[in-house]
């Protein structure tokens, strides 16, 4: 348990490490809804291009947007960028650091997508198999009564029935397949060499200085924030403690007039007096069927001003002679 | 402060994590039941549609609204909308605010079910197999020479495998609409996700002020029933303890209860003082079987007594506890009132 609580403190204390997992959830939930996403070709001319670019573009986008949603800095960000000035000066560029921050990490999840598809091969297939020179392979079916652009139109789905005992439509596929995985990894190294040449050259050109200024400011305003948003659940809650509690002592006050007694201060059996506090002056049925009553029917106005600045006992200590050794006042 | 920290880190993350966790659940559940659920189209005209449709809108209709009964906030949102007015004001903010956010929760496991739907197909192809243009999948003479109403039964037979002769057309059908469903469900997810985009990243620019307010309110409002109630548990357990504890004493009489008090002195015997203590006077079978029979047959009076044991004011106390008593219980404990007249005689 101690354990776990330790790794948590980690991960929350550093709020990039947080928006860093998130991001690899969001590629490990792209790669899953790829497998289980049922890949169907039309295997209609007019139709494969459309379905397979938009199988390869509509989803990186949803995917997109969906890093942006889950990112904390999109808020804190926003937040930065429309606030009116007030007492604390803008700057720009902070603003600027928690962009690119973002829109980095909302690009991995659609970057994923992208790699798998053109890895797996099946779109590029749904795609490009109208554009194959089918005089490249041998053994295409010439004999139902089909032109040439709907049998390759075809290729793609493997359970058709003009593709039953010839092998053109697994040597089509392979073709396409292979131009696939080219494109796929070709981006894959494409995207790596520019991350290596960005990490390597960045030092050159920004000034490394300023860069670490930003990079303090934007994590504070994280944190600020979060703070912000734990005191008001802790303000809210002292708030509520007081104001109910009040509630309670504002029907006592009407007991103790009753009974014209002010309460004591008394030495009683041990335990009780903190029994006797948590009754809040309400000792009776009908008091606290009023009490639950009025509750619904007339909550009290937010103020808690009278118990907040509640008058305490102070006590005074003086030695024999009258001298004072201690005093709460 | 550290494991101040970490429980309020618990506590409010308890709170929302609870119902997004819920929210999880139900959209798991709702993609599970979808698979588990075995999709029977009828195959026949004038059913298809309807069936296909109203598998498609009643249970997300349902989920919708299991996610409001799962809710805690919806009873605090009806609570604060129908409270009257008294000495606090209603801010109607709030309530859209929590109307929201409520919605925002109950809308996630109904968009999962109609996406994994479309996805799926089977519901697009088994509705609107009736409306395909066979001509599109090749040179189905066939199918001319059938009069209006024999194609549209063949057509509505399309979805079923083992009711339709035509290998070929029928996976060539079914793969056209199944195309069109799975463009349907990915447009579809577009426009939540870009509406929750335009919600979430745009609504900075407008309202950021009020939004913060309402924000705080609406936490307040539920944190401090959540407080009622565990200031309410906590008296009525005070309260519990004071009235058995008074029972107790009146059941045993005051002589005994008081022999015992003067032992605030002694400190060396604390814990045999407190063992004594526990025994409220009650010594013998007798004595207890009363005290049991008494419990049923006529419990005490929903009234607290204040005890003033203090040894100072004993006189002033034995005077006031009558008073006291006398205006406070009304209607019970004549017996007591006598014994304390006949023991303050003695003295």
């Amino acid at each position: 348990m101690e354990r776990l609580k330790l790794v948590l403190q980690y991960f929350q204390s550093n709020s990039e490490s947080i928006s860093n997992g998130i991001c690899i959830i969001l590629a490990l939930v792209s790669v899953k809804l790829y497998t289980s996403f049922d890949f169907n070709c039309p295997c209609l001319p007019q139709y494969n291009k459309l379905y397979s670019l938009g199988v390869m573009i509509v989803p990186p986008i949803i995917l997109f947007f969906l890093g942006v949603l889950v990112n904390r800095h999109t808020g804190v960000m926003m937040d930065e960028w429309m606030r009116p000035v007030g007492n604390r000066s803008k700057n720009p560029a902070v603003v600027k650091y928690l962009v690119s921050a973002m829109i980095q990490r909302a690009l991995l999840a659609p970057m994923v997508w992208i790699l798998v598809t053109l890895l797996d091969g099946k779109i590029f297939i749904c795609a490009f198999s109208l554009s194959v020179d089918p005089a490249l392979f041998s053994g295409a079916p010439n004999n139902t009564g089909l032109d040439m652009i709907k049998i390759m139109a075809k290729v793609p789905c493997k359970e058709d029935v003009i593709f039953r005992n010839s092998s053109f439509r697994k040597a089509v596929s392979r073709y396409v397949r292979c131009y696939s995985q080219a494109v796929g990894w070709s981006t894959l190294l494409f995207l790596i060499i520019l991350g290596a040449m960005g990490r390597l050259i960045k030092p050159c050109f920004d000034d490394h200085a300023s860069f670490l200024q930003t990079r303090y400011w934007s994590n504070y305003l994280d944190v600020e924030q979060k703070l912000f948003d734990e005191t008001c659940v802790l303000h809210a809650r002292d708030f509520a403690r007081k104001c109910v509690v009040q509630f309670f002592e504002d029907m006592r006050e009407d007991t103790i007039l009753r009974l014209q007694h002010p309460p004591f201060i008394f030495n009683s059996k041990e335990g009780w007096e903190e029994e006797e506090d948590r009754l809040h002056g309400i000792t009776k049925q009908d008091q606290m069927n009023q009490l639950l009553k009025k509750w619904y029917y007339s909550k009290p106005e937010l103020d808690v001003t009278r118990i907040a600045h509640r008058p305490k006992p102070c006590v005074t200590w003086e030695d024999l002679e009258g001298e004072i050794l201690y005093s709460d006042v | 402060m550290d494991k101040f920290r970490m429980m309020f880190q618990f506590l409010q993350s308890n709170q929302e994590s609870f119902m997004n966790g819920i929210c999880g659940i139900m959209a798991l559940a709702s993609a599970h039941m979808y698979s588990a659920f075995e999709f029977n189209c009828p195959c026949m005209p004038e059913y298809n549609y309807t069936y296909s449709t109203g598998l498609l809108i009643v249970p997300p209709i349902w989920f919708f609204l299991l996610g409001f009964v799962l809710n805690n906030n919806v009873s605090v949102l009806a609570e604060e909308w129908r409270r009257p007015t008294g000495s606090r004001t209603k801010d109607p903010t709030i309530l859209r605010y929590m109307l929201c956010s409520v919605t925002q929760r109950s809308l996630i496991a109904p968009a999962v079910w109609v996406s994994v739907t479309l996805m799926d197909g089977k519901s697009f192809l088994c509705a609107f197999s009736i409306n395909l243009d066979i001509e599109k999948f090749g040179n189905y003479s066939f199918v001319r020479q059938m009069s209006e109403t024999e194609k549209i039964k063949l057509l509505a037979r399309i979805p079923c495998k083992d009711l339709f002769e035509h290998e070929e057309l029928r996976v060539a059908a079914s793969r056209y609409i199944k195309c069109i469903s799975q463009a349907c469900g990915w447009i579809f997810l577009f426009m939540i996700t870009f509406t929750a985009f335009l919600i979430r990243a745009i609504r900075p620019c407008f309202t950021q002020a009020a939004f913060l307010k309402t924000k705080y309110w609406s936490h307040y409002i539920d944190i401090e029933r959540k407080m009622f109630d565990e200031t309410c548990k906590e008296h009525a357990k005070s309260f519990a303890k004071v009235c058995i504890h008074q029972y107790f004493e009146n059941i045993s009489g005051e002589m005994q209860s008081l022999h015992h008090h003067p032992a605030s002195k002694d400190d060396g015997e604390d814990d045999d003082r407190s063992d004594e203590d526990k025994l409220l006077g009650i010594r013998a079978q007798n004595d207890m079987n009363k005290v049991l029979w008494n419990w049923h047959t006529s419990k005490p009076a929903l009234a607290l007594r204040k005890n003033f044991d203090g040894e100072n004011n004993e006189k002033l106390n034995g005077k006031m506890n009558g008073t006291i008593n006398g205006l406070a219980n009304g209607h019970a404990c004549d017996m007591e009132k006598k014994e304390w007249a006949v023991y303050y005689s003695k003295v």
